[in-house]
């Protein structure tokens, strides 16, 4: 039981990691902060979602997607044609020359609600979508580029290609999907209005929660021998392969929790941001995510959502001041790391901090009369322990 | 087939030819290898030798011929396939997961929760554990079962490799230069060792150390130039002219 438990809370280290992040977010920020800020950093938060899914499919399994905006975005989209349709009740659109569909169709002479927006009327198709269709979708990307063992930098374009494609598709068929301006004007959630700071706290703590199931689910993973086999895939491919497994449907896994978890992410955005458009799903999105990744540290979950916050809330201080500068910070930000500091924040955490922190409680651990009561230092040979604290050995052996 | 090979070969190779862009690295090979039979194949640099393990194993296609293991065509099998039908491969440089323990290295191979559900709710019972430590002994790594596999010696990485594919209880293991880079006594280790594993399964070696050949081999197999130059014992082979002129004699 208890090494179950262990296994989603990473040991005693990763536990306190969890709690302290759990801490600020459910907490200090509501605490700290009026419900603009804290919306703002709601916001922040689904992103970090993305950022979460990236350690798994980037930092542990290897590959590096550019597309992530895809699975957000599909996942946003998915649950903003539900508000959608809910705001579009022939009452409410009465004045249109087809009332009871969404305005953006009306302008565009579409009479009648297209096939695939009709399934979004269920709310718990809704949810269902928001998950599946972006795991869809990536489950066929990866057989299609896995199976095929497509390399690394390969696959990275064809997710950037993909984005690409699907961006220009949304703008494309402006009738359809709202085209560049996206779905707007979302107003209630089976009745109840999302627009109300009320509503927005609730959906931070519901977003916050997710979050944490998500790093939960993360944590699961990496821990069970999948975790391992992903790294011992990286390190060695070929080993893997001819020990009997079956390399490209863990990638492709992967790869699929990693779209579903931008996808929630996505989902949750438009809930509380109130609109969903193709911005978010294009080439610079998705890069952007991996930034956060990457300045959190790729190797950690944890350190993937303090990423996305800081990297965010950077972009809302900087460009504010500075918007056409913002990019070139960001690029030179994404170089800096990928070359000094390949494991981010998290990597500098366990190099420095961690450190200093045991020095500090070194000699108040000898006091106990009982030392055989003691846990061992080492952890046992499970990984359990390992996870967000990855050995500074381990971190620096990283390319 | 054939009243010659009168135990069926657990390994026939027949007309076995690779061509990498018209250059034919192994050329209409034909090779048998028995039940519980340790087989060495030796010959000079660019012979073909590991490009023979990289066809048995999957890694690369045949261009034509046939390979047939226990009465399956490994040709057209996926290599997750040939490993779980009971081959294990030995790679020519040590090839094991430097950043796990020698235990996950070795529970890495445990033939268990090789499919993406298996993997996730993969359990480390009693049963693995025991497995992992009898296969450790095995190969002289029980001490070191929890340091990081990237921090034992050379010898001991080659080792810890054929430990993990011991964890497989493969029937045929094949080994690519098992001994290269090791001392004189690593070496006599790895030739007990070898012994002691090749009871109850067949074993292909390849190897250039002559001494070491000498103290494993049933039969040896001199590859030419993609194509069997000569095949026989130890000492047939060593006096073989041909063989003493392309290889040997250097
Ligand atoms: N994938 C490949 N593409 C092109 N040529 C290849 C490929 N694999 C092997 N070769 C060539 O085939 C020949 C045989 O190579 P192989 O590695 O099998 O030799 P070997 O007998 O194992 O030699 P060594 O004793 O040096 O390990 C070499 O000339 C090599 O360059
Ligand atoms: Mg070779």
């Amino acid at each position: 039981m208890n090494s179950t438990l262990d296994k989603f809370f990473g040991g005693k280290q990763g536990g306190i990691g969890l709690l302290v992040l759990a801490a600020l977010i459910l907490v200090v920020f509501p605490l700290a902060l009026d419900s603009f800020r804290l919306n703002m950093v709601g916001k922040y938060l689904t992103y970090a979602f993305v950022a979460v899914g990236l350690v798994l499919c980037w930092g542990y399994g290897g590959i590096l997607s550019l597309g992530q905006g895809i699975f957000f975005g599909l996942g946003g989209y998915c649950m903003a044609m539900f508000l959608k349709l809910e705001a579009s009740d022939p009452e409410s659109t009465k004045i249109q020359s087809t009332p009871g569909i969404p305005d953006f169709m009306d302008w565009n002479q579409i009479t009648e609600l297209p096939l695939f927006w009709q399934p979004f009327q269920s709310f718990g198709f809704t949810l269902l979508a928001v998950v599946a269709v972006p795991a869809i979708l990536a489950l066929v990307i990866g057989m299609a580029m896995f199976k095929r063992r497509v390399g690394d930098v390969y696959f990275s374009i064809v997710t950037q290609a993909i984005a690409a494609i699907l961006t220009i598709l949304i703008i494309g068929q402006q009738g359809l999907t709202g085209g560049v301006n996206g779905i707007t004007d979302l107003k209630t959630l089976l009745g109840w209005d999302i627009r109300t700071d009320e509503a927005k706290i609730i959906l931070y703590f519901v977003n916050a929660a997710l979050l944490l199931g998500c790093i939960l689910i993360g944590r699961f993973i990496l821990a069970s021998k999948l975790g391992r086999l992903l790294m011992a895939m990286r390190d060695k491919e070929e080993r893997v392969r001819f020990s009997g497994y079956d390399v490209a449907s863990f990638k492709i896994f992967v790869f699929c929790v990693a779209a579903s978890f931008s996808a929630i992410g996505g989902a949750m955005f438009t809930l509380q941001v109130g609109f969903m458009s193709p911005s978010f799903v294009g080439i610079v999105p998705s890069i952007e995510m991996v930034i956060f990744a990457a300045v959190g540290g790729r190797m950690s979950l944890l350190g993937a959502v303090y990423g996305a916050l800081l990297v965010n809330y950077g972009k809302t201080v900087f460009s504010e001041s500075f918007p056409e500068l913002w990019l070139y910070f960001m690029g030179g930000l994404f170089i800096a790391v990928v070359m000094y500091f390949p494991n981010g924040l998290a990597g500098l955490w366990h190099s420095h901090a961690s450190k200093w922190l045991a020095r500090l409680r070194l000699p108040s651990r000898r006091q106990p009369p009982a030392a055989a009561a003691q846990p061992a230092e080492q952890p046992p040979a499970s990984g359990a322990g390992t996870i967000d604290a990855v050995p500074a050995k381990q971190l620096e052996s990283t390319p | 087939m054939t009243g010659f090979q009168m135990p069926k070969p657990v390994l026939a190779i027949e007309g076995l030819t690779v061509s990498f862009d018209g250059f034919k690295a192994v050329d209409d090979l034909n090779l048998y290898l028995d039940r519980n039979e340790v087989r060495v194949v030796i010959g000079p640099n660019g012979a073909g030798k590991t490009t023979v393990l990289d066809l048995i194993c999957g890694k690369t296609r045949a261009t034509s011929g046939s390979i047939q293991f226990d009465g399956r065509e490994l040709t057209k099998m996926k290599e997750f396939d040939i490993v779980r039908a009971g081959v294990g491969r030995k790679f020519q440089n040590p090839s094991i997961y430097e950043n796990l323990s020698v235990f996950e290295n070795l529970e890495m191979s445990y033939p268990a929760g090789r499919k993406v559900f298996g993997a996730l709710f993969f359990k480390r019972s009693a049963e693995v554990i025991a497995r992992v430590e009898e296969v450790a002994a095995e190969i002289g790594l029980a001490g070191q079962l929890h340091s990081e596999a990237g921090l034992l010696s050379h010898g001991q990485k080659q080792w810890l490799e054929i430990g993990m594919l011991l964890m497989q209880d493969p029937e045929l293991l094949m080994l690519d230069e098992p001994v290269a880079g090791m001392s004189v006594s690593e070496r006599a280790q790895t030739a007990e060792l070898l012994k002691r594993i090749s009871q109850g399964r067949s074993v292909l070696v390849i190897e250039h150390d002559m001494e070491f050949v000498k103290s494993i081999a049933h039969k040896v197999t001199v590859l030419h130039q993609g194509k069997v130059l000569a095949e026989g014992s130890m000492d047939a082979v060593q006096n073989n002219p041909k063989v003493i002129e392309v290889y040997l004699g250097h």
